[in-house]
This record gives structure tokens, C-alpha cells and sequence, in this order.
């Protein structure tokens, strides 16, 4: 089984930080609370001192090692692109390994690896959701009734499938001859919170006439898993879907979900090269449907009399590859969409996995941030490219008491589309 | 170590919280960008500048020393704890106090980072022209305390030239006030020049007024590519003698270039031997002349290629080539030193022809850019400093380039200041009068040596 880097596998790229301080213009976690243990500097050098035996794992050692959202803004403006959320990923196994997990890693743990598990999880989740949430009052969203580990009272929440998306359909949907193949990875969030971006995106392939394949043996990604330190839960959900990846045929994968991106093209691949054929298929979705020509097909619908005002949030596990104009080139050839740019764009969304279950209270400061912006711009939609963006989002607009609503791009184009 | 009751009254000046002792705390405050590393014994952070006046009485009586820090980002070491003691961290100094735009001053505190100092007072159609290379995260304060250069500093000056006045603890605890915001004031000495550079061994600056500019309307980029370094420093030469003063004029050597090109796929053809980035603003109108002027100017001197950015995407691409000569560097060797010494800008070829003979001297790469405009060099010694020796060579080869520098009348830094990096060649550039002068003016200010020790002039001894 692919295994995950040691920390003292990365001994060399640790030394290649120059101490030059540039990431604390860039690190979410540094911006909410200027102390130079939250930036990838003092993480690094963190990460340095306990590789040497300089430091233990202290109270003081865990908090900053926890205060990290794995984001990779650092990495993406540091000048020797030294990998901090890695670092910092396998500091935390390196945590686990020496103290054993948290509890919240091993309830992780246990969910994520058992398919099961979770499928009843959010069955129960479904049907009693009524139970479960009450909606906010004229805000987009519901919140907890009744406290429950790990999740803030005050958190908004999508309501749960009371059917996952990959139990509504068949293996494969045909799509037209001489069209690409393409395999729906669809991740948690769709899968089991935003089951209408998933149709949308059926909905949106099946007008180009692709095929497509939603393997119902596929599991999480692991990104939840990597951000609790959690290895051999991230190693065995990589090792199920290697195995998936292998058992089917197909032109590309596709996702509608920035950490699945990042999980099938970053955190797989440095586990071993048996990832690299797959890593070569991947494609995000607005990337896939702009190389098909959808944008120019969407410039041939007429256009809304009375267009809605959106922007876009750059979700970091797609901005740190580089994917930032398909996803605005599908919103800005929508008929009904009236295209806004906001200022911060990029800036982390502040949910970062495990990062806004310890710090929800930081993990809003960083929110609210990006909610101001939103609403400096005036859209009254702001969308974006991941289920996790899309409940951060709206929790912080909800917070600000902003009346924006957070939503997948999939959703505009599938209201878009005949 | 500190006792008890120390930091108990440190606890009880600045709150709790702002007295970090664990040690993971102590790591994330032991170093800056010369990553040389020293552990203090305790880290606060006070938010009041009396809470600053009575930890300085409290350290003196009880003889600890205290090092001021900014962003961290100094190029010297003036930062790090090298005797143990207190890191005083001045970012919760971090408000824009007031911008006065009837007279063109602004009041801010030390902990405010340059950029969004630059960006507020843009807002309002001002300017604050100092631009060092770090300035998305360095401080006002660690900029004042190093007079920190950049690019635009050709056409405008560096720190110093727009500080009018300051508020400051002094090393024995007394908070006073230096200038004012006056454009003019004679009163007495201009101790505000003195602070200014002084690097946090003569007092913590606790307030900063700042004089500003009305922003130019626009700005124009232009890049010129030269077949040799005579042709790109008779360039600089030429262009000042015709009467144009860029904002910016920055060189990329040879070596600078067979980096960016290894580095990158940025276009940089093979015939280009030295580049230079050139920036002019002020009315749209006149830019375009400026321009052509230039390259006219530029013609005759073996000019291989000329690119003039009609848009700012288009000037941002002309950055680009100087933006990544920084990750390009990286490629030649693991470890690198980074000199800034600075000639008369007329002197600027002599100089890296002396470096070139000192990097055949050593076999050592060396590899050079910066600020033309002002003379100011970027040395790039660059080693690997796991082969035995090296480092040993980077040293001779460090102290030959001062003293080529010194030789044409230059100096050994231009903006990053003396810290603990220059502090042993200081003897080279300063005659003994002049150093005995200025410790003089230490002892005085700072009879126990508390602040900021150990920087500047080699350990007496
Ligand atoms: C990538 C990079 C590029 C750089 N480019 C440039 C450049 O182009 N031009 C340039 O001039 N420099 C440059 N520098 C050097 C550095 O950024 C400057 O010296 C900057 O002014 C330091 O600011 P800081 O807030 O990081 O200060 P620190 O590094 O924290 O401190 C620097 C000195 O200032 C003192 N100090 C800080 N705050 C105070 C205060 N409030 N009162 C009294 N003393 C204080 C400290 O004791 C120390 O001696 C660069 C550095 C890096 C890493
Ligand atoms: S930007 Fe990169 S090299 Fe610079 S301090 Fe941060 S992690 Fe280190
Ligand atoms: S990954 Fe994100 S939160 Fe973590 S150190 Fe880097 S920028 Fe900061």
C-alpha cells in the first residue's frame, strides 16, 4: 500500500526555507492572529526543532501545529515553494504516531474509512433532518438544534441528502459516440450535502453528450483524514480508490471539488508514482467543459433581462494549481449571470478541514474577511468550485448578516442550460 | 534565564498572553530572513508605550538586555536575541493614527506594514515612495530603524528622506518626541536622522510621522536588453546626464540572466549580456517622451532588444523577469550571501568587474542585480555549504568585495544595515574616530547597553 511521507522525509525541503517572511502576507491563519507561530515560517522552524529534538510536543507546539488550514497560500508565494501544509500534515501524523490520535482524528477515522458507516450516517442525518436543524430565519442555511461534538452551535449547515447522490444513478450514463469518457469522482460534499450540484454537473455533461461514469466503489478522498493526521485512514481511502481508478475505463476524472482535486492530484501522487497515470486524467470540471467549447456554446443562449450579480471565490486546492480562469470563463458566458470580480478573491475561505472544528472562533475572523468582501462587491450570489467553499462561505455571510446566498457554479449552469 | 518576579511584572505590565516563555514560542521568535537563530528568554508583546517605558526601566535595573522586532525581515540580524534576554514584538502597534491631507503627513505606528501603509494613503491619491523588496511584510518601524531603500528610490529617496518626526522610548525608559509635522524644524539636533538607521540600538520608535506625496498620475515601464555590461552601465550614465531621473532603474547581470533563463521559460535571448528594467511616471502625456528619450539615449550602446509595456500586464510581464531572479538564484547553489554594497553610480561597471575577478579569485558564482540607479549592488555569493571550505571562501571573498566597494568610494551596505552580519567588518569602512564617536553616542543614550547589544560594532574588546 502507497505510503505517506515521514516527516523527516522532508528534512531538505524544510532547509530550504530562507526565513525571508514573505508567507506572512499570504497565510490566512497569520492574517487572524499575528503571532509568528500561526505562519509557515515559525511552522517550519517549528517542524525543524522537534526533527533536531530542540522542542517537545508541548501545549504550546500542538496549538500552532493545529493552527494551520493546509491551504497552500504560502507555498503558492513563497519563493522556494517550500510545501508548508505538507510539513505541517506530517507533523501532525508525526503527532499521532508519538500521542496516538485525537478523538476527533479517530471518529475521522472511523467514518471516513468505513463506506457504511457513512451511508447510513447520512441516511439518519436525512431523515431527520427536520430533527436535527432548524432553519435561520431569512438566511440561506439551517443550524444544529441540539449541541453535538465537534460542530458549533452557531455554525450554518447544509441540510443532508436523504439520498446520496451515487445511490441515484447507474455505473454508467451513455452519452453520445465520439464523445470523451469521463469519470464523476464526485467526494463527500456533493455526495452527501449538495446532491443538486452533482445532477447539475449530470445535467451539463449530458448536454455536450459525454459519458459518464460514477463508480459507486469509489470512497472520500482523505483530505479530512490528512488534515487530522490521520495516515493509515488517508492510506487505506487511497489504496480503494487506486483500485476503483484501475477497475474502470474512462478518457478523464473529473471533480467538482477543489480538496478531491487536490487529493487526486497532489496528496496521491506523493505517496507513490502508481498514482502518476491517474494524476494525468484529472481534470476540474470548468477546466474539462471550457476545453470542450462549453463557454462559446453558452455565448449562443440569450441573455437574462435581468441578470443576477456573482463573483467568485477561488477555493485555495484549485488557485494553487493554477485553476482560476475556467471557472470564471463558464460564470462569465452565462446568460443570467452579470459577472463581478471582488477584491481578496483568493484569500482562504478560513474552514481548512480539522482547522475550523478546533478554531472555529479564528476560522470566522477569516470568514468574515472574505463575507466583507463579497459584500463590498455587490453580488448577490457568490460562487464557487467546493461543497466545502460553498457551507464556509455562507456561514460567514450569515455571521456578518449579509443576505448573499454561497453556491456551486454547477447550479448556474444547470439553470442555464435547456 | 529570568527570575520569578521579573516576569511577573512583565506578566503584569502587558497581560499574560503578551508574555510568551514555552518554548516553541521562544523558536518562532529567534530569527529573521539571515536565518541565523538565538533564543531569547521571554517574548512580550506590550501594546502601550508606557508599557514599553517601564519594561525598559525594569530591564536596566535588573541589567537584561532587549531586542526590538518588527516583521522579522531583516537582511542583518538586527532582530535576533543574540544575548538571550526579551524580543519585544511591536506588531500590536499596528493603527494609521491619522493622514493629514491638508498638509500631506501622516502619524502611524511602528507595527503597520509598509504596503498597507502605501495602500491607505493611495486611496486618497497620496504616496509613500519607499519600496523596499519585503514591503508586503515588513513594518514602518523595522523600515525606519534600517532606512530601508528599493527600486524608487532613485527618483525619491529612501526612508529617512520622509520621516519628519517620531515618538520614542529611550533605552533608559524615557518616552519623548523627536521633530514634528513641520516640513521644517532646526531646533536643536535632528535626533529623528539619528534614529533613523540606527537599528533598534538607540531607542523603539513607538510613532512615526511621515511625510507624503501626491501620487503620480501614471507610470510607464520599459526594458532594455544589452549585449554587454559596459553598454548597460554607460546606460544609467548617460540617461542621468540627460536629465531624465527614472523611478526606477534596476540591472540584471549576465550571470543574473543565465539564471532566469535556466530557471524559467521567461524570454531572455542568448545575446542579452545585462538587462535593465526602466521606470518612469508622472502625466501620460510626458511619458511616452521620456521613453523615447531613453531610447534614443540607450541606441548607440549595443542595445540587443526593447520592450515598452503599453499596459500594466503587460508592465507586470516586465517585472516578471525581476521578480524571479530571487527562486532563479536558488538553482546555482544551496547557500547564498547576500551583499547590497553600493558604489557612485557611475562606478557601477568597475564594481562587477571587480566582482567578477573576485568570483574567478574564489571559484565561487557570484551573481549580481539591483538598484543601478543608486549605485546599489545585490552581491549574491552563492556556495554550497555542504562541501568543506566553501564557507571559509565565501568569507574572503565577502571581505575582498567590501573592499572593492570601499575602493571606488562606495560603501558596504546600501539598506540592509550592519546587524551582527557586518558588525566584524565594520573596521574596514569606519575610521576608529568615527567608531568611537558613535559608541560615544551609545554609552550615553544607553549606559548599561541593554538595547538592542551586540549589534553594529564588533564585542569590544
Ligand atoms: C525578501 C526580502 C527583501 C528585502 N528587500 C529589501 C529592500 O529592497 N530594501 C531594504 O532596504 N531592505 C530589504 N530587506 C530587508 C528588510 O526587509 C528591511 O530591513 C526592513 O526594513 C525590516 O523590517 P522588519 O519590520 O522586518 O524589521 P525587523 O527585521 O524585525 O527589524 C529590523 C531592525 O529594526 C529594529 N526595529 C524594528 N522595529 C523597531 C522599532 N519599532 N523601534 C526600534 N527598532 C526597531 C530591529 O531591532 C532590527 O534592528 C529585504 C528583506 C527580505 C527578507
Ligand atoms: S515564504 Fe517560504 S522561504 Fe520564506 S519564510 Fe515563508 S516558508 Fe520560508
Ligand atoms: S497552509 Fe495556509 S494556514 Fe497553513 S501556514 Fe500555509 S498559508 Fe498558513
Amino acid at each position: 500500500m502507497a505510503k505517506l511521507k515521514k516527516l523527516e522525509d522532508f528534512r531538505a525541503e524544510i532547509d530550504q526555507c530562507v526565513k525571508c517572511g514573505a508567507c506572512r502576507a499570504h497565510c490566512p491563519a497569520f492574517g487572524a492572529e499575528k503571532h509568528e507561530g500561526r505562519v509557515a515560517r515559525g511552522k517550519v522552524a517549528l517542524a525543524d526543532a522537534l526533527l533536531k529534538g530542540d522542542v517537545d510536543l508541548e501545549e504550546k507546539f500542538l496549538l500552532d501545529m493545529s493552527q494551520c488550514l493546509l491551504c497552500g497560500s504560502c507555498c503558492a508565494q513563497c519563493p522556494n515553494k517550500v510545501h508548508t501544509e505538507e510539513i505541517v500534515a506530517a507533523t501532525r501524523r508525526e503527532i499521532a504516531k508519538r500521542k496516538g490520535l485525537s478523538t476527533f482524528g479517530k471518529g475521522v477515522g472511523t467514518i471516513l474509512k468505513h463506506q457504511g458507516v457513512m451511508n447510513t450516517l447520512a441516511k439518519a442525518g436525512g431523515a431527520f433532518s427536520k430533527l436535527l436543524f432548524k432553519k435561520i430565519p431569512d438566511q440561506s442555511g439551517l443550524r444544529l438544534r441540539f449541541p453535538a461534538p465537534f460542530i458549533a452551535a452557531d455554525r450554518t449547515l447544509p441540510p443532508i441528502a436523504a439520498k446520496p447522490f451515487r445511490e441515484r444513478h447507474p455505473e454508467v450514463i451513455p452519452g453520445v459516440a465520439g464523445q470523451p469518457r469521463v469519470l464523476f469522482f464526485t467526494g463527500c460534499g456533493i455526495n452527501y450535502m449538495y446532491p443538486d450540484s452533482g445532477e447539475a454537473l449530470l445535467k451539463a455533461l449530458k448536454f455536450l453528450g459525454v459519458t459518464v461514469l460514477i463508480p459507486q466503489d469509489q470512497v472520500c478522498c482523505g483530505l479530512p483524514a490528512v488534515s487530522a493526521g490521520a495516515a493509515d485512514t488517508v492510506e487505506s481511502l487511497a489504496a480503494d480508490n487506486l483500485a476503483m481508478l484501475r477497475r474502470c475505463e474512462y478518457d478523464y476524472i473529473v471533480t467538482a471539488c477543489a480538496s478531491c482535486h487536490s487529493g487526486l492530484t497532489q496528496i496521491y501522487p506523493g505517496m507513490g508514482a502508481e498514482f502518476d497515470e491517474f494524476k494525468a486524467k484529472v481534470k476540474d470540471i470548468f477546466v474539462f467543459l471550457v476545453e470542450q467549447g462549453l463557454p462559446e456554446k453558452l455565448a449562443e443562449l440569450p441573455k437574462a433581462d435581468q441578470p443576477i450579480k456573482v463573483t467568485y471565490h477561488d477555493p485555495c486546492h484549485l488557485r494553487n494549481h493554477g485553476i482560476t480562469k475556467e471557472p470564471r470563463a463558464i460564470l462569465k458566458a452565462l446568460p443570467q449571470v452579470d459577472y463581478v470580480e471582488m477584491e481578496n478573491a483568493a484569500s482562504c475561505c478560513g474552514l481548512g478541514g480539522t482547522y475550523s472544528v478546533y478554531h472555529y472562533d479564528t476560522s470566522k475572523k477569516i470568514g468574515a474577511k472574505k463575507a466583507a468582501s463579497i459584500a463590498d462587491s455587490g453580488a448577490d450570489l457568490v460562487a464557487t468550485d467546493c461543497p466545502g467553499c460553498i457551507m464556509q462561505l455562507q456561514d460567514s455571510i450569515n455571521h456578518g448578516g449579509g443576505k448573499q446566498r454561497s453556491v456551486h457554479i454547477l447550479d448556474l449552469l444547470a439553470d442555464a442550460l435547456p | 534565564m529570568l527570575d520569578n518576579s521579573t516576569l511577573a511584572t512583565l506578566q503584569q505590565l502587558c497581560g499574560k498572553e503578551n508574555v510568551l516563555t514555552d518554548k516553541a514560542d521562544l523558536i518562532c521568535y529567534s530569527y529573521d530572513a539571515t536565518q541565523r537563530q538565538f533564543l531569547p528568554d521571554v517574548v512580550v508583546h506590550p501594546a502601550t508605550v508606557e508599557e514599553i517605558s517601564q519594561i525598559m526601566k525594569l530591564a536596566n535595573e535588573k541589567a537584561i538586555p532587549v531586542f526590538p522586532r518588527g516583521a522579522g525581515t531583516g537582511f542583518t540580524g538586527g532582530s535576533v536575541p543574540v544575548s538571550g534576554g526579551i524580543v519585544l514584538g511591536l506588531t500590536r502597534f499596528d493603527k494609521i493614527l491619522e493622514i493629514d491631507e491638508d498638509n500631506l503627513v501622516a502619524t502611524i505606528e511602528p507595527g503597520v506594514v509598509t504596503e498597507e501603509f502605501q495602500k491607505t494613503v493611495e486611496k486618497v491619491g497620496l504616496f509613500y515612495p519607499p519600496d523596499p523588496a519585503s514591503l508586503k511584510v515588513s513594518t514602518m518601524g523595522g523600515n525606519v530603524a534600517e532606512c530601508a531603500g528599493g527600486p524608487r528610490c532613485v527618483k525619491y529617496g529612501v526612508t529617512k528622506d520622509y520621516i519628519l518626526g517620531l515618538e520614542i522610548v529611550t533605552p533608559t525608559g524615557d518616552i519623548l518626541r523627536t521633530g514634528g509635522p513641520t516640513m521644517k524644524g532646526v531646533v536643536g539636533y535632528d535626533l529623528t536622522k539619528l534614529i533613523c538607521g540606527s537599528e533598534g540600538t538607540l531607542a523603539i520608535i513607538t510613532k512615526i510621522i511621515v511625510k507624503l506625496l501626491p501620487k503620480p498620475a501614471a507610470k510607464k515601464t520599459m526594458l532594455v536588453m544589452f549585449s554587454s555590461i559596459d553598454g548597460a552601465a554607460q546606460a544609467v550614465s548617460d540617461i542621468i546626464r540627460g536629465k531624465i531621473i527614472p523611478t526606477t532603474l534596476e540591472f540584471l547581470d549576465a550571470r543574473t540572466l543565465e539564471c532566469v533563463r535556466n530557471a524559467t521559460d521567461l524570454d531572455v535571448p542568448e545575446a542579452a549580456q545585462a538587462v535593465l528594467l526602466i521606470e518612469v511616471d508622472g502625466d501620460p502625456e510626458f511619458l511616452d517622451k521620456q521613453t523615447g528619450r531613453i531610447s534614443d539615449i540607450v541606441q548607440p550602446l549595443g542595445v540587443v532588444e526593447t520592450r515598452i509595456a503599453e499596459t500594466p500586464a503587460e508592465s507586470e510581464a516586465l517585472w516578471q523577469i525581476r521578480r524571479s531572479v530571487s527562486a532563479s538564484l536558488r538553482r546555482v547553489n544551496p547557500k547564498k550571501y547576500n551583499e547590497d554594497i553600493c558604489v557612485p553610480r557611475s562606478k557601477v561597471h568597475d564594481m562587477i568587474r571587480k566582482i567578477d575577478q573576485i568570483s574567478e579569485k574564489y571559484n565561487i558564482p557570484i551573481v549580481n542585480f539591483g538598484h543601478a540607479g543608486d549605485g546599489n549592488i545585490h552581491v549574491n555569493i552563492m556556495i554550497d555549504d555542504k562541501i568543506p571550505g566553501e564557507e571559509k571562501k565565501a568569507e574572503e571573498a565577502i571581505a575582498d568585495v567590501f573592499k572593492g566597494a570601499l575602493e571606488l568610494g562606495g560603501t558596504m551596505s546600501g539598506e540592509h544595515g550592519v546587524g551582527i552580519m557586518k558588525a566584524p567588518f565594520i573596521n574596514l569602512e569606519l575610521k576608529d574616530t568615527v567608531v568611537d564617536y558613535m559608541k560615544t553616542i551609545k554609552r550615553a543614550l544607553d549606559p548599561n547597553n541593554i538595547l538592542n547589544p551586540g549589534k553594529i560594532f564588533p564585542s569590544d574588546k
